[in-house]
């Protein structure tokens, strides 16, 4: 079963629709958001849009991106997805300077703290990692090659992350498992160490988001899956600490006026740097709801449900420390019932989170117009493609849509009647035999 | 077929008979990487040993006797253990230690089950150490057992899977071996044997390769009660022996990763 839906993958992906995402640099000074094979970075710093350009040699991206990272210091930047490139890219100038080529197509990335590797992972669940310095052992010619470093058994890995201090890597899979590895210092001979298993999501794990609370310097891990829950981890033993489920919360939700139809998979969760600000973005909330964790007892607690309209459904969610912001896009790679080839995508910024003292649970939080955000206008022509995306209600509402059935699809494993496995198999042979 | 042999073995307890091997014929290899449909544990503290272990678990414990006492733990996992023929050899070697054997196919996980408590029926307070559960042990070590708690691994006549394609599906390799080194404790040992000279060199290379695991020397081998049940303990071990078949063996001892 594993094994067809994996092939599955490879052969045909019609129909298959990939989630806008969006990452702000861990020092703010850009926004850069991935649509279908549309990468489009904004100089927040600056304000102005960026122009990519590729001195790599290799192609640009001509399939759907799946994954895009900065490192820890921010220098660096990987895009990577169905094409099976794996592009790195400095990001004082936004040159592309190297592109990798996968062998399978490519599901998450990471940039390694000190921007000496890129790691990514292929859908045989075999994770990579390239060097970008010079070699192990100052040992000087780098090939472009990528080196496998560790793997989950025939698992399609969904996010991969470094902790805080740059020692581990985590690695979450379809399976609902998470792996915390000793990131070496040598990664050409592999990440064997395995420092712990973090087991408890009862369905796949989708996404990962680490803390470091200023009084807890090892840190936290957060992830979020298809069992409707966010979980907090200690990591270093994968302990579970708490979950936060929000299948049990839904009449909590829909109490702030929200319905949500349809599945509660968490899609994605992202924390500031020091664990005070966590947002969540769910199958089919119109919104995000906001966490309040209290690392000393080790709880996590939902403080607010920030609703949106009713087309809006958060597909990634950034963070920008300085101010605190909260930075959602919502679109995907195609639009099946509309046949556009017009790659959309619409970007909110919340702002305003400002802790009550008297009362730690209570939250603003303002939704922006599209004049008050970070770069204004500008900004959301860039990373949007288009300024009057927010005018153009049907395209909204088939991009929600749109949105919904994709996440499903994707994140709903897939079960093969017999007859439609035998079909595939003779439709591959056949290709084959074409050939 | 097992239904009548589990109604003989509660109506005739003493007098249970050994289940017969060939009401189990099942498909002689499996496809690792297909998921069938078995219950997968969340985690090792979701798996209820007490129904596997019942003398190592009494049922009645006093509440000031509750915690201060922690659950005796699993410690040999044979992997893929066919028709569970080590499992019984080691059993009386080894009488206060849990053994466990993971087999991924249904029907001669069953067979294991009869055959174990048939042993049990017979010779009263002997082969309690002893149990199996049905999973892929390729995917779901980690759902069993925590880090460093088996002291043994067994990977005894694997299947071969011969085509360079299906080379992943074998139960070791580099990666595996990094969950393996998990589940074992510093100094615990992982045994392997085969009769197909390409897998020995394989699996032995693997070890090599890793950087968890070192050999043990042919000294301790040789002292070692274990290793002479590697080639004549199972099922495929007597068949190849039968044949007069040459077997290779790999032994490799977890160690501490050095720095770097
Ligand atoms: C050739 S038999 C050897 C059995 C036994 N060790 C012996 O020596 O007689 C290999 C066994 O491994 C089992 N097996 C293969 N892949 C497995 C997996 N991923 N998890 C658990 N068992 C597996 C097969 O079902 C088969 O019973």
């Amino acid at each position: 079963m594993e094994e067809n839906l994996i092939e599955e993958g490879e052969s045909s992906r019609e129909g298959e629709v990939a989630p806008a995402l969006i990452v702000i640099h861990p020092r703010d000074k850009s926004a850069a958001v991935a649509v279908g094979p549309e990468l489009r970075v904004y100089d927040i710093a600056g304000n102005c849009p960026i122009s990519l350009s590729d001195d790599s040699g290799g192609p640009s991206h001509s399939e759907s991106i799946r994954a895009i990272g900065f490192g820890a210091n921010g220098s660096v930047f990987a895009s990577a997805g169905d094409d099976k490139l794996v592009k790195i890219w400095m990001t004082d100038s936004w040159h592309c300077t190297k592109t990798v080529y996968a062998e399978k197509r490519v599901s998450a990335v990471a940039v390694s703290h000190n921007g000496q590797h890129v790691v990514f992972a292929d859908k045989f669940g075999l994770v990579w990692a390239i060097a970008l310095g010079e070699g192990d052992e100052g040992q000087a010619p780098i090939d472009n090659k990528a080196v496998p470093i560790l793997g989950h058994y025939c698992s399609i890995i969904t996010s991969l992350k470094f902790s805080p201090d740059g020692w581990f890597i985590a690695s979450a899979d379809r399976d609902f498992k998470i792996r915390i590895t000793v990131f070496p210092k040598r990664p050409r001979k592999g990440a064997h160490e395995i420092q712990s298993f973090c087991l408890g999501h009862t369905d796949f794990v989708s996404c990962l988001a680490f803390a470091r609370p200023i009084d807890y310097p090892q840190g936290f891990l957060l992830s979020g899956g298809g069992d409707s829950t966010v979980r907090l981890w200690d990591f270093i033993s994968g302990r579970l600490l708490h979950t936060c489920d929000f299948g049990a919360q839904a009449g909590l939700v829909k109490s702030n006026g929200t319905e949500m139809e349809g599945g509660s998979a968490v899609i994605d969760v992202c924390a500031s740097c020091d664990g005070s600000l966590i947002a969540v973005a769910i199958q089919s909330l119109h919104g995000i709801i906001l966490l309040n964790c209290d690392f000393s007892a080790r709880t996590l607690s939902i403080a607010k449900v920030v609703t949106m309209e009713e087309s809006y459904v958060p597909t990634s969610l950034g963070l920008s420390d300085l101010p605190k912001h909260l930075w959602m896009v919502m679109g995907v790679s195609n639009i099946p019932t509309l046949g556009t080839t017009k790659l959309l995508s619409r970007v909110r910024v919340v702002s305003g989170f400002l802790k009550d003292p008297s009362d730690s649970s209570v939250r603003n939080a303002i939704i922006m117009g599209d004049s008050e955000v970070p770069g204004s206008e500008k900004l959301l022509e860039k990373l949007q493609g288009s300024l009057d995306v927010a005018e153009e209600e049907v395209t909204l509402a088939a991009t929600a849509a749109a949105v919904k059935t994709s996440v499903h699809n994707l994140l709903i494993k897939k079960q093969y009647s017999l007859e439609k496995r035998e079909l595939q198999k003779r439709s591959r042979n056949d290709k084959k035999l074409k050939q | 077929m097992s239904k009548n042999n589990n109604s003989n073995m509660r109506q005739n307890g003493q007098s249970a008979r050994l289940p017969r091997k060939r009401f189990y014929r099942a498909r002689a290899h499996s496809n690792p990487l297909s998921d069938s449909h078995f219950p997968i544990p969340i985690s090792p503290a979701d798996v209820d040993y007490s129904q596997h272990y019942p003398h190592f678990f009494p049922s009645e414990r006093s509440d000031d006797d509750n915690g201060s006492v922690p659950p005796t733990k699993v410690r040999f996992a044979d992997i893929g253990c066919g028709f569970g023929g080590l499992l019984v050899g080691l059993s009386p070697l080894f009488p206060d230690i849990l053994m466990i054997g993971m087999e991924l196919r249904d029907k001669v996980t069953e067979y294991v089950k009869e055959r174990i408590l048939a042993l049990r029926a017979t010779n009263p307070g002997k082969y309690e150490n002893i149990s199996v559960v049905r999973t892929n042990s390729m995917k779901y070590i980690p759902n069993y057992f925590e880090k460093g708690q088996l002291s043994k691994m067994f990977f005894l006549f694997p299947d071969p899977h011969f085509k360079e394609k299906n080379h992943r599906r074998r139960v070791i390799s580099l990666q595996l071996l990094d969950e393996y080194a998990y589940a074992l404790e510093v100094g615990g040992i992982i045994y392997t044997i085969t009769d197909v000279e390409e897998l020995g060199d394989w699996m032995r290379s693997c070890l090599e390769d890793h950087p968890m695991f070192k050999a043990v020397p042919e000294e301790e081998l040789e002292a070692d009660p274990v290793v002479k049940l590697l080639s004549s303990a199972t099922e495929e071990g007597q068949k190849v022996a039968r044949n007069g078949g040459q077997t290779f063996r790999a032994v490799y001892r977890r160690i501490m990763l050095e720095d770097g």
